[in-house]
């Protein structure tokens, strides 16, 4: 804590705090939920994001489903907003995107250093204004974390190829924000491979029956969605796409639903680029999965043996079951 | 980085150690090129300055001066151990460092255990105190030795409870070579079923290694390098048994190429812990991953490749080859086959120039013919660590907790039950202070259950997997 205050103190004004770690090690995990706690006692005045690295569905760390049940629940009770990496869908966009070959772990952190870079390098504070964005942290956090239940943010990038591709590849606004609209309400990792069948339901029908119904035709309903958007000729783009009422909740009008931010600037190689971060249904499938896996081997005992050990019990097994599975009823439901 | 703390016990546990400082120190001086004293030989080796007298001469950065072994050598009969002190090894050890007597356990667990613990055990606790004292952060003891001897058996699991101990955090990994069939030793099923009672009872993690896998494994190398269907040569110094570079230059000993395979196994279990790479695996990962029930703790292991062509491109379908041998029943180190009983965890510790992709291409492919245990699925453990072993471009150890030790054990009782009916050798156990027909029958039953739970595991295999309900919350 030391070490954090002396960098605290040297900042004019420190907006907040974001942790990176993983979820499936021991101190990413571990340490750094114990660390979002102590900046939750000490400085409760600032936002905490926690970035994390969802691990590999085929395994890497054994215990990586304790951990991440662990690690979330705890999270969940002290960070203002998780924003989540699938170690699996990165590992696609490097092979299917970037086509790299041999892909290696630096190759993986540069996509997420891209998509990372993308959502908070600079952007206009308003349509045509000069000025910068004071707070992006803040204003991220108030824009899609509405509800405290609701606190898993994804992100999605396009474009995103190698450098021999894009070459040969010409972008405009339309078809960049056809790509990501689609994405987002199909639930798709990356651009290729989109679900063009899946569409958003009639509005008019009852907040239940809709409810079943877009589980039916595998709807991604958001919350909140952030687009951002750096590149050429920026305000020519058409985004009423994202700000129909059907793809959000009935509890928040599309106006304050959806923001975008805008910069001329491009970013890195790409002459347009959007970035989209959205508190929406996209970690619904994944968090279910790892509390169920988590789930049958703790109903087996294996491995508590080791947690005990350090102390942690079987209530804060439980514990956190029962955190995490109220958070995926509650994404279940909306 | 965290220091161990290698013991040696008996005949088998001296002559292995041996092979092991010998292949620690080549593969250190092949990575260590300027001579400095860095935190990856700090691992098993101290620095000190010779000129002093006595303790102080610890250095702990700078040139190398003078590299100690954190080992301690003990054996009850001075062959061995006389052996070491006078070949090319001798600067490496410290005479503080040994514990010996003259005349030997005879084969016989009850002396080593009860007789000789006794006696040695003051001096034990003492050496391994100043052993520990010298480690900044010592995080493990390797024990390694043999269960069919006297020594190694009995000294060697007496040793077990006063490491438990005396520091009880620290963890303790056993090398056992098991005796096999045909075992030059007739009271080997006695002396192994006593120290079975204690590994159960007092190991973190056990790795079990029989000798008949690796002299079958050498046979194998040897037809291999012989016939000639090869078509380019082997890389020198490539065989997993060579010990070409280091000091030690010819197979004096029969046992000698398969001493390096264990060796060989001691290096790579430690490899992600004393150098860098883009995915480490620290030693407490390894008890904490693979070993989901504390009675459970035993890891049968494999090393691959047994050699490498002298190939500059290794093609992927070489890499491939790799995985695939790891888990055929052929390179394990004992008589088991783990692709036909169930799995309850894997680990998979990689050296050299492999990546993240390669791994996890490896483990899709291989996963549909292996059966994991239902609650864990996905039980893999990853590392990559990018130094590669000696002569080697890139090496995989995997480590599995799976059913298939049960038929080791369960002919290890068998082998004993034939001699315990007749009662056969039995006075020379009953006749040392402190040892009862219980403590056999005791043995036998910790034995058994542990049987008992690999046999459960193993029923659950033919169940039909159930998700268990979870738990509904209100919304």
């Amino acid at each position: 804590m030391n070490l954090i205050q002396k960098e605290v103190e040297k900042c004019d004004c420190l907006s907040g705090f974001f942790i990176i770690m993983s979820m499936a090690g021991g101190t990413g995990s571990g340490l750094g939920a114990f660390v979002t706690q102590n900046l939750q006692d000490h400085y409760s005045n600032s936002l905490k994001m926690n970035q994390i690295i969802w691990p590999y569905g085929t395994g890497e760390v054994i215990v990586q489903n304790y951990n991440s049940i662990l690690t979330l629940s705890h999270l969940y009770r002290s960070s203002d907003a998780l924003l989540v990496h699938e170690n699996d869908a990165v590992h696609k966009i490097c092979a299917k995107l970037m086509n790299i070959k041999q892909i290696s772990f630096s190759d993986i952190n540069q996509v997420l250093a891209h998509q990372l870079g993308s959502v908070f390098q600079p952007t206009y504070s308003m349509e045509g204004s000069y000025h910068y964005r004071r707070n992006p942290l803040g204003e991220l956090m108030e824009n899609l974390v509405p509800h405290p239940e609701f606190k898993m943010l994804g992100i999605r990038n396009i474009p995103q190829m190698s450098e021999n591709s894009l070459a040969y590849s010409t972008f405009t606004w339309a078809g960049l924000l056809k790509h990501l609209r689609q994405m987002l309400i199909s639930n798709s990792k990356m651009e290729e491979g989109i679900d063009w069948q899946v569409r958003p339901p009639l509005s008019r029908l009852p907040t239940l029956g809709k409810v079943s119904l877009n589980r039916e035709l595998h709807f991604n309903t958001s919350i909140a969605n952030l687009v951002i958007l750096r590149g050429k000729d920026v305000h020519s783009a058409d985004l009423g796409g994202f700000k129909d009422p059907a793809l959000y909740t009935s509890w928040l009008a599309p106006v304050n639903a959806f923001n975008v931010w805008k910069t001329q600037r491009a970013f890195s190689k790409y002459e347009k680029s959007a970035a989209l971060v959205s508190n929406s249904q996209f970690l619904l499938k994944p968090l279910d999965t790892i509390v169920g896996k988590a789930w049958n081997m703790f109903a087996s005992k294996a491995y508590i043996h080791q947690y005990t050990k350090f102390g942690i019990e079987e209530e804060d097994f439980l514990d956190s079951f029962t955190l995490l599975e109220q958070v995926v009823a509650s994404y279940c439901n909306l | 980085m965290t220091q161990s703390v290698v013991v040696q016990v008996g005949q088998c546990g001296n002559q292995i150690g041996c092979c092991f400082w010998d292949l620690a120190l080549r593969e250190h001086a092949a990575v260590n090129q300027k001579g400095i004293y860095d935190e990856a030989i700090s691992s098993f080796f101290r620095n000190v300055d010779t000129r002093v007298v006595g303790d102080g001469g610890n250095i702990s950065k700078g040139k190398i001066c003078s590299l100690k072994a954190r080992a301690v050598l003990i054996d009850m009969e001075e062959g061995v151990v006389n052996e070491i002190l006078q070949g090319p090894l001798r600067d490496v050890f410290d005479s503080k460092q040994l514990i010996t007597d003259i005349s030997g356990s005879g084969n016989n667990w009850a002396v080593g255990h009860k007789v000789f613990g006794r006696l040695y055990q003051e001096q034990i606790l003492e050496k391994l105190r100043k052993s520990a004292e010298h480690c900044d952060c010592l995080q493990c003891f390797f024990i390694i030795h043999s269960m069919g001897g006297g020594t190694g058996s009995g000294l060697g699991t007496f040793l077990l409870k006063v490491l438990e101990d005396e520091f009880p955090e620290v963890y303790r990994f056993v090398t056992s070579v098991y005796p096999s069939g045909e075992d030059d030793v007739i009271t080997s099923p006695y002396n192994s079923i006593l120290a079975m009672k204690e590994l159960n009872e007092h190991a973190d993690c056990v790795l079990p290694i029989d000798n008949q896998s690796l002299f079958d494994i050498i046979s194998k190398i040897d037809l291999m390098v012989n016939s000639g269907k090869l078509g380019t040569t082997i890389k020198p110094k490539s065989l997993v048994t060579s010990s070409a570079g280091a000091l030690k230059k010819q197979h004096q000993k029969p046992f000698d190429a398969m001493n390096n395979i264990v060796a060989n196994l001691l290096l790579n279990l430690t490899s992600s812990a004393r150098f860098e790479g883009s995915l480490n695996m620290d030693l407490n990962e390894i008890s904490m991953n693979l070993v989901p029930f504390p009675q459970l703790h035993y890891l049968v292991s494999s090393l691959t490749p047994l050699y490498t062509l002298a190939d500059v491109n290794i093609p992927t379908r070489r890499l491939d080859q790799m995985f695939s041998d790891a888990f055929s029943k052929d390179h394990q180190l004992i008589r088991a086959d783990p692709k036909h009983s169930l799995y309850l965890a894997c680990a998979l510790m990689v050296r050299g120039n492999v990546q993240v992709s390669d791994l996890r291409r490896n483990i899709e492919r291989l996963k549909p013919s292996l059966q994991f245990i239902s609650w864990n699925q996905e039980g893999w453990k990853t590392s990559l660590c990018s130094v590669p072993p000696v002569g080697h471009s890139h090496s995989l150890l995997a480590l599995a907790n799976n059913t298939c030790v049960k038929p080791t054990f369960m002919e290890l009782r068998e082998r004993f039950m034939r001699l315990y009916k007749k009662k056969a050798h039995l006075h020379h156990y009953l006749q040392i202070e402190g040892m009862e027909e219980s403590c056999f029958m005791e043995a036998v039953s910790s034995l058994s259950t542990l049987i008992e739970e690999y046999n459960q595991l193993d029923a659950t295999r033919s169940m039909p997997v159930e998700d268990l309900p979870r738990l509904s919350v209100a919304v």
